[in-house]
């Protein structure tokens, strides 16, 4: 997937959220870090620049809420949340990169809560690679991108990493 | 059985002998070789080829625990470690339980020796009673009962007073006095040297200046009385100055210096290893120097081990609260080998010998110490160059509390015979 | 690209023992984790799951309140479970040794052990001996990481960044486990440290370390943009370092008259207890310049980022 495949997803993701929130004014799309927030920034551009209404972004850190801390070896850099508040009556879409097992946006929604109770939560996902752990589904996805439980999904945004905007599909190596 | 050690190095600086010779014990002395009539077959015939053959070593300066702390050590297990050292002759401080401020302790532990010890132990008496430094322990009771001089260590009088006293009395009844030197209100409840890593790591300091004020004590005492004072494990710059310096006017007062305080300095405590925890502490690299300049030039005469067993348990606790000592009588000859001769070459190996025999033997005024015809056979033959390593696991000793597990050493004693008999060969 | 290259960092300390050992990263890791957890203190709910089923043991073998509370806090916002053991219910006073107390504690599935001891090293001695998270909450003259953090973390949010900064320390530097964790974390983020006191608690030997010492503090105060004031320990008001308190203030205390030789932003620090009215003047303490309550603030989340990280790595 290159650049302009992945803008054309995006903008269709876009659209849906148009077409499926009719009160757009209520949305907050909270992107998980680090590509996510990115992809919700470019995501709430899109929304505001087709239906010329300003939509609120926040950014979710799922890391103090996830369920395998204590199990590693070594953690990652944990960010401040940061949402639009209050949540009442507000429909909350977590933006994440690749969708996978699910138990990211578990912790997501979970954190999401304890900012307080939005009127719903929906889930939009750049990739969506499967093998899901946990009855989660996702809402708007860019691409399905079927892959192995041992291959890597390498997602590249110029914003985010240095590098062009770029999907690859990695197969593991086995050494 | 009669012994000829044949073709070593004979070094006996009582003598001033340094030859290779052979070696010969009849009945349990040094005698002539001329003295040996038996049968070829039934002489022990030693090979000692590029070895060295020397007095039996002394280290006066050992705490062997008992009675009292017999976890930590035994009269028996460290008269084992001493022999496996190459010492014939070691010197028991009186800190047990009971202090050794009695003759009957002092019977009960020339008793045990004589029953149980593979090398000559000799016992010190306490300076003061129970050690509080209060009064004066009956020094004449200890002397005949056999102590070769009295001691607080582990403590020091600090009252000068009383200090000068027993002094006075040692000298009337011919004992040395030996002193632990610290002021306990200059070191407080100090657990390591004072200066940068005390500072660093909030440590409580033990200033070189709480050796150095007793040290000069010591020089005043034993100058008003006439009589000699031995400070023991001598670790600070400042006190090797002072002892130079009442030396050179005359005074009867010595040092001694311990292999750790050469060996290690106070950057090893900065791990919190309470096998690096002593007393006194481990000093900077110019006490070391200081330490080093004054066995070259003569001022310390004498080496010893501060041999200071400690159980596992008592060890592995706090650094404040662990026991201040390490065991040394199984690395001292090694570690000064090392040091003094193969790497700083501050000294040669008969002044190396002279420090831990005839220096010794004369500050104590016992017979041993030299190879002179007619002497008790109490020998040690030394490898000076062999290469090896120390497992303290494999220690003859009841504790393991040492720093130098696993360090490489070049030199060491082979075999250690008393008496005429071999109490220990590698 | 330094933040790019900045979030390539993991961690991977179980144990916080000083931070002495820690790195300038590694620091500004904890303090950027801590922005994420004062966040956490503006949500609805306050609490996250991060530690949840982890067993945390307040070990407190000298006594606190404010440094235990503190952690406890922390340790309920994250889900963990408390148990509080002081010098006084635990069986070190019947002479149990340290060892053998921690290794029990540990056979109880204690995960994370945040010790207080009055002995320097103790935290360091129970992280080789343990597989359990070792947190040091203060050990003898040593150190006290995570009060030099949330100083750290109060002077960065008050003053952006902490590199040429000057910070002043004012008292009993040489008892003070504060003081050398401090001239530790600001020197390794490029502060200027300047150590004020009576030359018994202030010996020159600290000028080793990197820092500057001095025994005027109105020459000093002018260029400071932090002082930090430790607090003069009763306890050790022993005649030979001192003469007596009003010797110290009239040499040593922040008065109001003194107060005037500072810069307008300079920050007034202090670890707590206040001694109100000998290192610091009492309304000094509670005027503009002080920010002694947000240290408090910030040490709440300092320690969740210090529990999460360290206990949130698998000690196995």
């Amino acid at each position: 997937m290159d650049g302009g495949a992945i803008s054309r997803a995006l903008r269709r993701i876009a659209h849906e959220i148009i077409e499926r929130n009719p009160d757009l004014a209520s949305v907050i799309l909270a992107g998980i870090p680090s590509r996510g927030v990115e992809i919700a920034r470019r995501l709430a551009g899109l929304i505001e620049s087709l239906a010329q209404i300003p939509i609120g972004t926040g950014v979710i850190d799922v890391s103090m809420h996830r369920d395998d801390v204590g199990k590693r070896a070594e953690l990652p850099r944990v960010q401040a949340s940061r949402l639009p508040l209050p949540l009442e009556h507000k429909t909350v879409i977590i933006v994440d990169d690749v969708f996978y097992t699910g138990r990211t946006v578990r912790a997501a929604m979970d954190a999401i809560s304890s900012f307080g109770r939005p009127a719903r939560i929906q889930l939009a996902a750049l990739i969506d690679r499967g093998h899901r752990e946990l009855p989660i589904r996702v809402d708007y996805v860019g691409k399905n991108l079927p892959t192995a439980v041992g291959e890597r999904v390498r997602l590249r945004l110029e914003n985010v990493d240095g590098e062009p905007d770029a999907v690859w599909l990695i197969k593991e190596e086995k050494a | 059985m009669n012994t000829v050690i044949r073709n070593g190095r004979l070094i006996d600086p009582a003598n001033k002998r340094d030859e290779v010779a052979d070696l010969a014990i009849v009945d349990g002395r040094i005698a002539d070789l001329s003295e040996i009539r038996n049968p070829k077959s039934e002489i022990e015939e030693i090979d000692a080829s590029n070895l060295i053959v020397s007095p039996g070593l002394i280290d006066l300066h050992v705490h062997l625990r008992e009675p009292g702390f017999g976890w930590k050590e035994t009269i028996e297990s460290g008269a084992r470690a001493a022999a496996a050292g190459g010492f014939t002759t070691i010197v028991c401080m009186p800190n047990t339980s009971p202090v050794a401020d009695s003759p009957s302790t002092i019977a009960w532990i020339k008793d045990r020796a004589a029953e149980i010890a593979c090398v000559h132990v000799l016992p010190t008496g306490t300076i003061s009673k129970g050690l509080m430094g209060e009064e004066l322990a009956p020094i004449g009771s200890l002397a005949q009962g056999g102590v070769v001089a009295i001691t607080d260590d582990g403590r020091c009088v600090q009252n000068n007073e009383l200090m000068r006293r027993a002094v006075e009395y040692a000298r009337m009844v011919g004992l040395p006095v030996f002193d632990h030197c610290q002021d306990y209100n200059l070191v407080g409840n100090g657990v390591v040297h004072e200066g940068y890593w005390s500072t660093l790591l909030g440590l409580p300091g033990w200033p070189s200046a709480g050796e150095e004020a007793i040290v000069l004590r010591n020089v005043l005492l034993a100058e008003l009385c006439d009589h000699h004072i031995h400070c023991q494990h001598i670790s600070a710059a400042g006190s090797v100055r002072i002892l130079r310096e009442a030396r050179a006017r005359g005074v009867k007062i010595s040092g001694e210096v311990c292999p750790h305080h050469i060996a290690l300095t106070d950057d090893a405590i900065q791990n919190f290893d309470t096998n690096f925890k002593m007393n006194p502490p481990l000093r900077a690299q110019e006490d070391v120097a200081a330490l080093l300049e004054g066995i070259a030039d003569g001022t310390i005469g004498i080496l010893c081990s501060d041999h200071a067993p400690h159980a596992q348990f008592e060890k592995e606790v706090e650094f404040d609260a662990a026991p201040f000592g390490i065991v040394g009588l199984e690395t001292e000859l090694g570690l000064f080998l090392d040091l003094l001769v193969h790497k700083n070459q501050t000294i040669d190996l008969p002044r190396l010998i002279e420090m831990y025999t005839v220096n010794p033997a004369r500050l104590l005024q016992i017979e041993a110490g030299t190879l002179s015809p007619g002497r008790a056979a109490d020998v040690t033959l030394i490898d000076p160059d062999l290469e090896w390593t120390f497992d303290a696991s494999a220690s003859q000793s009841i504790s393991r509390n040492t720093p130098f597990n696993g360090w490489k050493l070049k030199g060491r004693a082979v075999r250690t015979i008393v008496g005429g008999q071999t109490v220990w060969k590698m | 690209m330094t933040e790019l290259v900045k979030s390539q960092m993991r961690w991977q300390r179980k144990d916080l023992l000083g931070i002495r050992e820690l790195s300038a990263e590694e620091i500004i890791f904890i303090l950027d984790t801590a922005d994420a957890f004062k966040e956490v203190g503006t949500r609805d709910i306050k609490k996250v799951p991060a530690l949840r089923g982890k067993t945390l043991v307040n070990f407190f073998v000298e006594p606190s309140t404010r440094t235990r509370t503190s952690f406890e806090i922390a340790a309920i916002r994250l889900s963990a479970d408390v148990i509080n053991i002081s010098a006084n219910s635990s069986s070190l006073t019947k002479g149990e040794t340290l060892k053998d107390t921690a290794k029990i504690l540990e056979a109880n599935h204690a995960d994370i052990i945040v010790l207080r001891h009055s002995s320097s090293g103790a935290p360091q001695f129970l992280a080789e001996r343990l597989t359990s998270s070792i947190i040091n909450a203060g050990d003898g003259a040593h150190e006290h990481p995570t009060q030099a953090l949330l100083d750290l973390y109060t002077i960065r949010s008050r003053k952006s960044a902490v590199a040429g900064l000057h910070v002043v320390i004012i008292g009993d530097i040489l008892f003070s486990r504060v003081a050398r964790s401090n001239i530790f974390g600001l020197l390794k983020l490029g502060a200027r440290v300047t150590l004020v006191g009576p030359s018994t608690l202030v010996p020159r030997e600290f000028e080793k370390l990197g820092v500057a010492v001095s025994y005027d503090l109105d020459r000093v105060l002018p260029t400071a943009d932090v002082v930090n004031l430790l607090r003069i320990q009763h306890e050790r008001q022993r005649k030979e370092y001192f003469p007596g308190i009003g010797e110290y203030i009239r040499l040593f205390g922040l008065t109001k008259e003194r107060a005037k030789l500072l810069k307008p932003d300079c920050l007034i620090m202090h670890p707590g207890p206040i001694n109100r009215g000998v290192e610091i003047d009492s309304e000094l303490a509670d005027g503009a310049q002080s920010v002694i309550l947000d240290q408090v603030t910030n040490g709440l989340a300092i320690r969740m980022a210090v529990l999460y990280l360290c206990g949130g790595i698998s000690g196995q």
